[in-house]
């Protein structure tokens, strides 16, 4: 598990090299995605539409209970979340993380992450669970 | 592929419903069925739903409770139940959430008393979707009857509606919410049937629990397919619903009250 | 008849200022209160998992069932074409209004999640009756602003009619509607009846005409203008009809309850053991709010402004009352699970549930109640809602003389 982490953050900072996305005047760093080269779409249309394919995912999820898409927030989060120093995940709504900082510059609130677990493990018990 | 389901393998380790073993035994269970959908579980009569593929009518989930196996000191159910969903006990127990709890049932003329479980009912007819104002309170296609707190206003409604009080208003601020069970203030909740092990093809946590630590007197099964477990329970065996009067036609039967 | 005219309130007063700015203070808290109570959470609430609506909803239902009955005063004067009413017709027509403005703010703020009420309008489920009433409610502003339009601009006379009627039949429905809130819930053995439905209108009339009776006195007395006593007399008659007529649908309610060997439980509870719920079912409800006031009225042969203003406000309590027995106890008496079985678990099933409202919810109902009345005396004083004077006699009257030559002074 950590071998394939690891090698996703390098492939994810190898595929980030080239580009400039924090390079704009004012512009907000975005975060790194952990893993992957590639969003679940084209980023311009990530960049535009991300929410209503967000919107629209969770009613099929929901409602229709159709389960394994790319378009879940929790798989955004898989790839999109970030770890500190020690290894541990930052909440993605976190200051400065990636769901923040664009929406915090663009003054933008979103209320997902009031029920939304903001790492991939979903925080839970994990504590109570390894005692 | 693969990568996109890398959350829920790695939830699938966090899907604890009792000690170390178990949650060994579930990711070894959950990697299973991520990696041959079709293969099933040779302990259960229902497969998991493949990925991308729509919850289907051809499905109808039910339970089945054996009172007469419900002991008075057990309430492996309720612990399961808050533990896979993330709940906790909150400040004050009248605000908290509880999705199932462990009802005494005292005859006052017999003295004869018994135990069972209770949580949302998942009616044919439920009354929260009926008088839900937004649609929030939903069923889904295989009878599951869940609230969309995406559209949901926290009206209560819902709750003054049910006759059988399975529902809950999130009353606090929550933090570390399981990735599966994503609940927040303001909002009505309740029993899921564990939509997210059913479509797994898995059991519902109580159900597990009690077959497991608890006294077995647990089904969890399709009441649409006559060669389930349940199915053939319920058509050979004098089962019953609560307040079956009132003509919801829930889909969890008990036996013995 | 001769021609009325109408008159804004004098604005700028130190005793408008000190109305307006008291009025603004409440509304003040009980926004604070509401926002509270959404940041922190329904914890701090009284309302818990059992008692799911509190007393915002007893507040709001109050409100917006004297909506519609505050719109009668109208309506007897247009549709059912009694002239002395007619002038009277556009103060009960905003009160109506800002009634239904003043219900609908406490409602939607003890929502879990008021910021979403935009979902509410844009999500409909056709079998809900509260999806219903979002737009019964709308359709009430719709409907009675129409109206007034026809009151006020003369140039629509021939729709006045037209519009009376529909506000009227509009009006019923309405609270139809807010009745069948409570009457549909099959669940709740209190509340299931289709008699809930005449009980909230007959509940309708007597507070929306006592509470038109003591904001018309309010006015009158404090800018001097002038009142027949027929005009007092009247509305006092009025007042006790409806109270019988309450009355009636109440004893309706109990007895085809208590003829339903399920329901006897719950019927216990609210007429003889329910602690608070029954002291206010007979002590508030039935004596203050009703015998009280009946016997005080029919009593009398030329009833006055004080004791109209004193039945009014009894009727005001009264309705309050038997709105919180409806509500509140009626959430009390536990879910039967299982008729004729003791039931008892870690969710408080089996038990009568207690309530105690908190300093927030009240806030949020009162605020709401300052906000009926800051809109009713901002519409009045910007335009002209008030007639001059009332009453079809008046020169003859010696009450309207004084009047007159209290405000030469
Ligand atoms: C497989 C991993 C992966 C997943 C899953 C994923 N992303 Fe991405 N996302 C990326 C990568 C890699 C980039 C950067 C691409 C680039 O810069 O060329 C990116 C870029 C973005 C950007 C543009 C940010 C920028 O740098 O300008 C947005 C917005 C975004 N993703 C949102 C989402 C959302 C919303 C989801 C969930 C529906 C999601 N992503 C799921 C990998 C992922
Ligand atoms: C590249 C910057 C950027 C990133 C990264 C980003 N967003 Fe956004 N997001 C925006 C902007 C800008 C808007 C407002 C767009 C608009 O209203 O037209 C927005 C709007 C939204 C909205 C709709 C809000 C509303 O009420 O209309 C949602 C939901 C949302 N984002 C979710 C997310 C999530 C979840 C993530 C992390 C996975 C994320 N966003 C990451 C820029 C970003
Ligand atoms: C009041 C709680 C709540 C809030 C707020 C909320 N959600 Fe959800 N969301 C849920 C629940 C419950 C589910 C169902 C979980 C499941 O089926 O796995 C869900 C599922 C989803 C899903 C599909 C499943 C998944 O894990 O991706 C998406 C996508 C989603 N929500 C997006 C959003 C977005 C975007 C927002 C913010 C605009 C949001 N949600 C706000 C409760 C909430």
């Amino acid at each position: 598990m950590a071998v394939m982490v690891l090698s996703a953050v390098a492939l994810g900072s190898a595929a980030h090299a080239g580009s400039d996305a924090g390079a704009h005047a004012g512009w907000p760093h975005i975060t790194k995605p952990i893993k992957g080269t590639h969003c679940v779409k084209p980023v311009p249309y990530m960049l535009r539409y991300h929410f209503d394919l967000l919107l629209h995912q969770r009613e099929i999820t929901l409602r229709k209970g159709v389960h394994g898409s790319k378009y879940d927030l929790t798989n955004c989060i898989s790839c999109h979340v970030n770890k500190n120093a020690n290894g541990q995940y930052i909440p993605i709504n976190a200051p400065g993380q990636f769901c923040q900082s664009c929406h915090e510059y663009a003054a933008v609130h979103i209320d997902c992450f009031s029920c939304h677990a903001t790492t991939p493990q979903g925080g839970g018990d994990d504590q109570t669970a390894a005692r | 592929m693969s990568d996109d389901r890398n959350t829920r393998e790695t939830a699938g380790d966090q899907t604890g419903t009792g000690g170390i073993g178990r949650r060994a035994f579930l990711g070894a269970a959950g990697a299973v069925a991520v990696l041959a959908p079709g293969l099933g579980l040779a302990a259960h009569a229902f497969e998991a739903r493949p990925d991308g593929v729509p919850a289907s009518s051809k499905h109808r989930w039910g339970m089945l409770v054996d009172t007469t196996k419900c002991k008075s000191n057990c309430h492996v159910c309720v612990d399961a139940c808050n533990k896979e969903n993330g709940l906790y006990e909150e400040a004050d127990p009248k605000d908290t959430a509880q999705y199932i709890r462990k009802l005494t049932v005292h005859d006052p003329d017999t003295g004869y008393t018994h135990y069972l479980p209770v949580m949302c009912q998942h009616c044919t007819h439920p009354a929260c979707v009926a008088v839900c104002p937004t649609g929030a309170s939903f069923k889904r296609a295989d009878g599951i009857v869940l609230v969309d707190r995406h559209i949901c206003i926290g009206c209560r409604y819902c709750m003054m509606a049910c006759p059988y009080k399975a529902r809950s208003f999130d009353e606090y601020t929550e933090k570390n919410q399981k990735w599966y069970n994503p609940r927040g203030l303001g909002c009505v909740e309740g029993c899921t049937m564990c939509a997210h092990l059913v479509d797994e093809g898995k059991d519902p946590a109580c159900v597990t629990a009690c077959n497991k630590t608890g006294g077995g007197a647990m089904v969890f099964g399709d009441l649409k397919d006559p060669t389930s477990e349940i199915s053939k329970r319920v058509a050979t065996e004098q089962t019953t619903q609560i307040r079956a009067d009132l003509g919801m036609d829930p889909g969890v039967r008990y036996e013995g009250i | 008849m001769k021609k009325i005219e109408y008159r804004e309130l004098p604005a700028w007063t130190p005793g408008w200022w000190a109305l307006m700015i008291g009025l603004l203070v409440v509304m003040a808290i009980g926004l604070a209160g509401a926002l509270y109570m959404e940041t922190e959470g329904h914890h701090v609430t009284g309302m818990t998992n059992q008692i799911v609506w509190g007393i915002p909803h007893v507040f709001a239902v109050f409100m917006i069932v004297a909506a519609s009955g505050a719109l009668n005063v109208a309506s007897i004067g247009s549709v059912f074409g009694r002239d002395a009413y007619k002038p009277l017709g556009r103060v009960s027509g905003l009160l109506a209004i800002s009634l239904l403005a003043g219900g609908l703010c406490v409602l939607v703020l003890d929502l879990g999640k008021p910021d979403r009420l935009i979902v509410a309008m844009t999500h409909f489920n056709i079998t809900s009756i509260f999806a219903w009433n979002v737009y019964l409610y709308t359709g009430f502003f719709v409907v009675v602003g129409l109206y007034l339009w026809t009151m006020m601009d003369w140039t629509k006379k021939r729709f006045y009619k037209p519009a009376a009627t529909l506000a009227f039949l509009w009006r019923l429905i309405l609270t139809t509607g807010t009745g069948s809130i409570f009457g549909f819930l099959v669940a709740r053995d209190a509340y299931s009846s289709a008699v809930m439905a005449p009980l909230f209108i007959s509940m309708s009339f007597v507070f929306g005409l006592a509470i038109f009776n003591l904001i018309l006195l309010a006015v009158y007395g404090g800018s001097g203008r002038p009142v027949s006593p027929d005009v007092i007399h009247r509305k006092a008659r009025l007042l006790a009809l409806f109270m019988a007529a309450d009355l009636y649908f109440v004893v309706v309610q109990h007895i085809t309850a208590i003829y339903w060997p399920s329901r006897d439980p719950v019927e216990r509870f609210i007429l003889l053991d329910g602690g608070i719920y029954t002291w206010l079912f007979w002590g508030v409800q039935v004596f203050l709010g009703a015998v009280l006031p009946m016997a005080l009225i029919y009593r009398c042969k030329q009833v006055g402004r004080g004791l109209l203003r004193l039945v009014s406000s009894l009727a005001v309590v009264g309705g309050f009352a038997q709105v919180y027995v409806i509500v509140i106890g009626g959430q009390a008496w536990p879910l039967e699970l299982f008729p004729g079985q003791q039931i008892s678990s870690s969710f408080a099933d089996g038990r009568i549930h207690s309530y105690v409202p908190s300093a927030p919810e009240i806030a949020l109902g009162l605020g709401g109640i300052a906000l009926v009345l800051f809109l009713v005396t901002l519409v009045s004083t910007a335009l002209p809602f008030f007639p001059q004077a009332l009453g079809n006699a008046e020169a003859e009257t010696p009450a309207v003389g004084e009047a007159v030559g209290q405000a030469a002074e």
